[in-house]
């Protein structure tokens, strides 16, 4: 038993819809779901079922042996395929490669998607394809470098054809001093042909949000948060850096957004990022008297006036 | 094809020091030769070096090459609008960087 799914309603368009009216809602939901483009939160899962529709309602013999399925089936409900459905049908023309597709979609199409062979490019084929995975990394272990255990979702061929998912862990060393969207190779972890070399694996990074530090590239930059005097008057404060904590000096004078560079402190790739700390005034609270009279007594010692350059007049 | 229980693979940085052959990206990407050459025509990508007549390309150009390949597949882009598109997403990443900064 599988899902069913209704492509018309995953495409937006009546049952009825032409070829061009499918290809229009195809491109637009394309260009806002391709997890290359889309900022959208489930993007990857919204493209796969857009495609895989696309797929069905823009392959003349599909769709007709979709739409003999009947009107009558709700998104979501068991579904078995009636045992001769998509007799009288030819189908043709290979799918969309190494895509991955719903049961649903395996349980109608997926035999013959594979017989039609989209999977193999013939691509040197005394070697086993190169796959690719995405992998979201901690910015430590880029810093200092140290194994990290990866669980990548292979797709992979079982004995009856389908296209079923496997799931395995991968401990890697991660080089210390990866930046973000670069790869690392594993040679041999691809693809393994009966005969020949195995392809390799090629695995891209993306780091986690850090809770203290921002990353630009190789560069890193820290909000440090300092006392309203600490900026005017200069101090010299603790400051947690990515080789450890460091006495910072703050120059006199110094404002919201003044930003101070730690050359050589960034991620340590080669050449090694710099460190930036931004500074950031916090003001303390005016919840007593005593608090209350000190920035009365700056007002009438300062004059300060925040918003002369609005051009308000006196 | 799995490792046994605790082995740690060691892995190899593909970074901008790497320098690429077409023949690499062709089997990395699973592309054609002319598809490389098209790249590099519109744009795409760019050859960092030339060695003995063959081009040569930085690790960074790889990740450039397999979102230009799916864009041009998924969204049926042109090369012209491949280059487009990767040129305003370097341009958004750059521009959503600097908010983060400045928030």
């Amino acid at each position: 038993m599988v899902e069913f799914k209704d492509y018309y309603q995953v495409m937006g368009v009546p049952r009825d819809a032409t070829e061009a009216q499918i290809k229009q809602a195809y491109r637009k939901l394309a260009r806002k779901y391709h997890p290359d483009v889309s900022k959208e939160k489930d993007a990857e899962a919204r493209f796969k079922e857009v495609g895989e529709a696309y797929e069905v309602l823009r392959t003349p013999e599909k769709r007709a042996a979709y739409d003999r399925l009947g009107p009558n089936h709700r998104p979501g409900e068991d579904f078995r395929p009636p045992p001769d459905w998509n007799s009288d049908f030819e189908f043709s023309g290979a799918g969309r490669g190494d895509a991955d597709y719903s049961d649903f979609f395996e349980s109608l199409f997926g035999a013959q998607a594979r017989a039609q062979g989209g999977r193999h490019r013939g691509f040197r084929p005394d070697r086993g394809e190169d796959h690719h995975a995405k992998v979201m990394l901690d910015l430590e272990a880029s810093l200092t470098g140290g194994s990290r255990s990866f669980t990548l979702k292979m797709p992979e061929i079982d004995a009856e054809g389908r296209l079923t998912s496997k799931e395995r862990i991968l401990n890697v060393q991660v080089p210390k001093g990866i930046l973000a969207g670069q790869q690392i190779r594993l040679a041999g972890q691809g693809a393994k042909p009966d005969s020949g070399k195995a392809g390799d694996l090629y695995i891209e990074v993306e780091f986690q949000p850090h809770a203290l530090y921002h990353v630009d590239g190789r560069d890193l930059s820290l909000e440090l948060p300092v006392a309203p005097w600490e900026a005017a008057l200069g101090a010299t404060v603790k400051t947690p850096t990515p080789s450890g904590v460091v006495e910072l000096k703050i120059p006199p004078a110094s404002h919201a957004g003044s930003k101070l560079r730690l050359k050589g402190r960034g991620i340590p790739a080669n050449p090694p990022g710099d460190f930036y700390v931004i500074l950031q005034i916090a003001l303390p609270a005016a919840n007593d008297d005593k608090a209350k009279a000190a920035y009365a007594a700056m007002a009438a010692a300062l004059p300060f006036d925040p918003r002369a350059s609005l051009g308000l007049g006196g | 094809m799995s490792p046994i229980q605790g082995q740690v693979l060691q892995g190899i940085l593909v970074d901008e020091s790497t320098l690429l052959s077409v023949e690499d990206l062709c089997r990395i990407c699973a592309i054609e030769r002319s598809h490389v050459a098209a790249f590099v025509e519109e744009g795409v990508l760019e050859v960092a070096t030339v060695d003995a007549e063959e081009w040569r390309f930085r690790g960074d150009a790889l990740r450039r090459a397999r979102i230009a390949v799916r864009l041009q597949r998924d969204l049926e882009l042109n090369l012209v609008g491949v280059a487009l598109a990767l040129d305003l997403m370097d341009e958004i990443e750059r521009l959503r960087r600097d908010l983060k900064v400045r928030r």
